[in-house]
């Protein structure tokens, strides 16, 4: 077999459907924002070409979809060009939704590994908890957020809790799944095998069901990480948008400022990029540890 | 009803005279065998009916002996030794193992389980899976340290500690979870068809070694297995089972010499043993389909 060659299997690939992306968004800036300028140029009784109109549709101030220089430019001018304790700096929010994120996910990984633990122990919990657990994730996130900011406003508790516990009340739900699964995942004989050394449940648990379980806790820990990002955004934004990613989102949508939303939204994809990456590094560090075939 | 006398044979005079011994101070005879079944029977409940898997066995292992279990698959061999282990529990009849119930037996660690698998952990390298049950029973790591050591030398799979399962042969696995059984105290060896997933020739030289490992370490062992040879090779007593419901249909005591090169298989005496497992095999149905 050959080897891989970074350029061939990795950058021409992935730089193709990059290119392939840009154009096709550059082609539907000039489609989208064409018709804002026949109407001002009709109301100013003028006539316009194709031609004029094409430089006129990446250079609006709101835009219907702004163009991708103009957000790569705002992106660049609210991270490098502001102070990170500002305001405005994206780098702020970004680090307001970051720290309720990586606290929900936290607490939602803890969570998710007792309810796992409880299940696959207990026989009852496991008749009794697992519907409520997939009942959980029936709700829709965008509907129960704004109950518990309220309710916990109520009770004096605001700020950086009740958005994570709305990052914990999502990325617990696969953290469970995977860990009931494996916890499971040890053979009858490896299983048999403890049984024949009298080993009690706890000698078994961290022995065998505890390491057997890892692949599957790191696939749902990626799928954690990421939904709890989406659930700290969501948390912040019916608290009256005053930090945070879900703020600029907000303010965005209020005030027309596209560019703003787009580049909240890239801000927003490359923390959840940036945390994935972080647990899959975290993954090979601890298959390599267990002895994975490198 | 009465115990079939077929299976109590004790040959050797060192049995003997321990029996002798130890029936003096013990009331019952069968407290001075390892394994001890009176009319031992085993049903399964499924959701076709109710499923016989092992009915009306007697047999009495004695201390040293090497006893094979041969018959083909259905016969209750396998859960035979799985009742001895206590990871099945008998529906009628008794058992003793070291004159207690399995259970208890289990509780004080009597024995070691070789499975069909090696069931080596992924995660853990050779010695640190031989440490498993050492860990597991309390044993300081002074004494798991050198218990290691032994009984990877028992095995010949020195060297190889700290490499991970994958990186060994299916043989040399086999060996090191045959380590895993042997690196605690336990007088039993209960194997089930642990070479059964092995080429012949790795077998011919496993089953070599773990003769000799049984004169090395003069451990009681039972052996479940489906080939002919190997029994007889093996044992000092073979226990001929067959189907439909598992019963023993005829226990052979060896008279070959403990003392046995691989090329003792080609003598007339082992084909004469070998001519009555095939016998036995037969007058149970064995060759039915």
């Amino acid at each position: 077999m050959e080897r891989e060659s970074f350029l061939r299997d990795r950058l021409i690939p992935i730089g193709t459907v990059i290119v392939a992306i840009v154009a096709i968004w550059y082609v539907a800036v000039i489609f989208l924002n064409a018709p804002f300028e026949r109407d001002t140029a009709a109301r100013n009784g003028e006539t316009i070409t194709f031609a004029e109109i094409v430089p006129k549709t990446m250079a609006q101030e709101r835009p219907v979809l702004p163009a991708p220089h103009q957000v790569a430019a705002e992106l660049w001018d609210t991270t490098v060009n502001k102070a990170v304790t500002s305001k405005r700096s994206l780098v702020y929010h970004a680090w307001v939704t970051l720290s309720a994120t990586l606290l929900g996910f936290a607490m939602g990984t803890v969570l998710g590994i007792l309810l796992a633990i409880g299940i696959v122990h207990n026989r009852a919990m496991d008749r009794s908890l697992m519907p409520w657990v997939i009942a959980s994730q029936t709700i829709p996130i965008l509907a129960i957020a704004p109950m518990i900011i309220v309710v916990l406003n109520a009770i004096g508790l605001s700020g950086l809790l009740p958005k994570a516990l709305i990052s914990t009340y999502l990325s617990f739900f696969p953290v469970v799944v995977g860990m009931v699964k494996g916890l499971r995942s040890p053979e009858q004989i490896q299983l048999d095998l403890m049984h024949t050394y009298n080993a009690s449940s706890a000698q078994t648990f961290w022995k065998l069901r505890w390491p057997s379980s890892m692949p599957y806790l790191f696939t749902s820990l990626k799928v954690a990480v990421a939904i709890s990002l989406v659930g700290a955004i969501v948390g912040e934004l019916p608290t009256g948008a005053v930090a945070g990613l879900g703020a600029r989102l907000l303010a965005g949508s209020y005030y027309g400022q596209t560019v703003q939303i787009w580049a909240a939204l890239f801000m927003a994809a490359g923390v959840a990029a940036l945390l994935v990456v972080i647990v899959g590094l975290a993954h090979s560090a601890v298959l390599r540890r267990m002895g994975a075939r490198a | 009803m009465t115990t079939k006398p077929i299976a109590m044979h004790p040959t050797d005079m060192q049995s003997l005279s321990e029996r002798s011994i130890e029936s003096t101070e013990m009331k019952s005879p069968a407290a001075s065998s390892v394994v001890c079944a009176t009319n031992l029977g085993l049903t399964f409940e499924t959701t076709d009916g109710p499923v016989t898997a092992l009915s009306d066995v007697n047999l009495t292992v004695e201390k040293g002996d090497f006893v094979s279990f041969i018959g083909p698959s259905g016969c209750g061999k396998t859960t035979f030794l799985r009742v001895i282990a206590d990871l099945e529990k008998p529906t009628s009849g008794t058992i003793t193992v070291n004159g207690m119930t399995p259970e208890q037996a289990r509780h004080k660690r009597a024995y070691g389980y070789v499975f069909q698998a090696a069931a080596l952990y992924p995660w853990r390298t050779i010695e640190k899976n031989i440490a498993l049950p050492l860990e597991i029973m309390g044993y300081s790591a002074a004494e798991q340290k050198e218990r290691v050591a032994r009984t990877l030398d028992l095995v010949s799979l020195t060297g190889f500690g700290k490499k991970y399962p994958w990186q060994l042969s299916g043989g040399m696995q086999q060996r090191a979870s045959i380590a895993r059984a042997l690196a605690f105290d336990a007088d039993l060896l209960l194997m089930d068809e642990p070479f059964g997933a092995l080429d012949e020739i790795v077998r011919d030289h496993l089953n070599e070694a773990l003769l000799k490992l049984w004169a090395q370490t003069n451990k009681t062992i039972c052996f479940v297995t489906h080939s002919i040879p190997e029994a007889v090779y093996l044992s000092t007593k073979i226990v001929v089972m067959s189907p439909r419901p598992g019963r023993v249909t005829d226990v052979i005591e060896s008279t070959l010499p403990r003392e046995r090169p691989l090329d003792i298989r080609e003598t007339p005496e082992f084909l004469e043993i070998a001519h009555r497992v095939r016998e036995g095999l037969r007058a149970g149905h064995s060759y039915d389909v």
